[in-house]
């Protein structure tokens, strides 16, 4: 039998886990960003949306697999973003071993709004 | 100014904001979007989308000290993240629709809100209310550890607090802050859950409604990765320092100054708001 708590503690190691790591990849590019970058100037002053290569999911992953510092560092906070997103996948799955139905329904519904943002929005 | 002293001004005003937003529990988000824009010049949308991204990496990096805790309720957390999610992705929309000075004036807003709901004592509401039903049907309920032995509780007036974590979910999708406080009261106040349990359950829900409006961020290019990658590692490492020496030190006095400087920021982002500076 599964507690509630056992499987908290799960939830935990996995979120910190994927913190650490998207913790790490962003630091890694970020070395490398103000390796290359780090003597021009910056501009935030004006909004002018990020190149598409930094705004979905696929393209990031095939920039910073190319090797771009600043594709690197978004990889590093897609990681972070899906460390949420995982913890609720999880949660369907520890409820459904605790045969809750209305709570894996209730779960697949959070998924569902995560992932239309992710990927449909 | 280049961008190695942009990166590292921008480093450490996180780390201080989320050390102090550790410390006081208001969060690092509602601290650096005004330092962003107001101290350096950032447009609110780039602000936001860094914002957004620490408060992610916050609420899911302190979960593991309160799970240990044994106060947070996952089905109470995932029912109300419904509300939020939905909200999120509202708030998300709106930030892309409207202008930076309504937002700014917004945020000026919920800045003043939060420094007055930080600096009053947490009323606990106490007497018997009607069981509700909607929550014994939907398992809203559990019990925490005391010196008294476990605690059992149940929420109440559920619609209530649907309808504020809704409000929350849209608030930290529009101003890309993790509306820890809105969400403790949802629970606390109009669930009549105990605090504990609300501020643990709040924190472990930020995480999954920032997620919900990171996406529209990220493909409407709101996450700029060289403004968001100092803000997300400073705020996640002051906030990880925060929580360790929150722990030994009685924060009475720091609460006070944080309030202080948060109605400062408060008043400074609806003046520059008003004024079309924003």
């Amino acid at each position: 039998m599964i507690t509630d708590y056992q499987v908290e503690r799960s939830i935990s190691v996995l979120l910190r886990t994927g913190v650490l790591l998207a913790a790490m990849v962003v630091l890694v590019g970020g070395i490398l960003y103000l390796a290359h970058h780090g003597s021009a100037h910056p501009n935030y002053h004006a909004f002018q949306s990020e190149r598409a290569e930094l705004r979905s999911p696929g393209a990031v992953v095939r920039s910073a697999l190319s090797g771009r510092s600043d594709a690197i560092i978004q990889l590093g906070l897609l990681l972070l973003i899906l460390t949420p997103i995982a913890r609720v996948a999880f949660s369907v799955v520890a409820f459904g071993f605790e045969r809750d139905r209305m709570y894996v329904i209730l779960t697949l519904i959070v998924l569902g709004v995560l992932l239309y943002s992710l990927i449909a929005a | 100014m280049d961008i190695t002293l942009f990166t590292t001004i921008v480093f450490l005003g996180s780390l201080l904001a989320g050390f102090l937003g550790a410390l006081t529990g208001l969060g690092g988000g509602v601290v650096v979007v005004p330092l962003l824009t107001l101290a350096l010049g950032v447009d609110i949308r780039y602000a936001v989308g860094a914002s957004l991204v620490s408060v992610i990496a916050t609420s899911s990096g302190a979960a593991a000290a309160y799970v240990r805790e044994g106060f947070s309720n996952i089905r109470i957390g995932m029912f109300l993240e419904i509300a939020t999610t939905f909200g999120a992705l509202v708030g998300a929309y709106l930030a892309t629709r409207l202008q930076t000075h309504i937002i700014g004036l917004i945020f000026g807003l919920v800045l003043l809100f939060s420094a007055f709901f930080s600096a009053r004592e947490p009323a606990q509401v106490q007497g018997e209310d009607a069981p509700d039903q909607l929550a014994h049907w939907l398992k809203l309920e559990g019990s925490y550890p005391s010196e008294k032995g476990e605690q059992h509780y149940r929420a109440r007036h559920v619609p209530l607090g649907f309808g504020v974590m809704f409000g929350a979910g849209t608030l930290s999708g529009l101003l890309g802050i993790g509306s820890g406080a809105l969400k403790v009261l949802a629970m606390d106040q109009a669930m009549r859950l105990p605090f504990k349990v609300s501020t643990t359950t709040s924190n472990f829900m930020i995480g999954v409604t920032g997620a919900a409006s990171a996406g529209i961020y990220l493909s409407r290019g709101f996450i700029s990765p060289g403004l968001a990658m100092p803000v997300m590692l400073g705020v996640l490492a002051g906030s990880l320092l925060g929580a360790r020496v929150l722990v030994r030190a009685h924060s009475r006095s720091i609460r006070l100054v944080f309030s202080l400087v948060v109605v400062a920021l408060g008043i400074e982002m609806v003046f520059n708001a008003l004024t079309g500076r924003l």
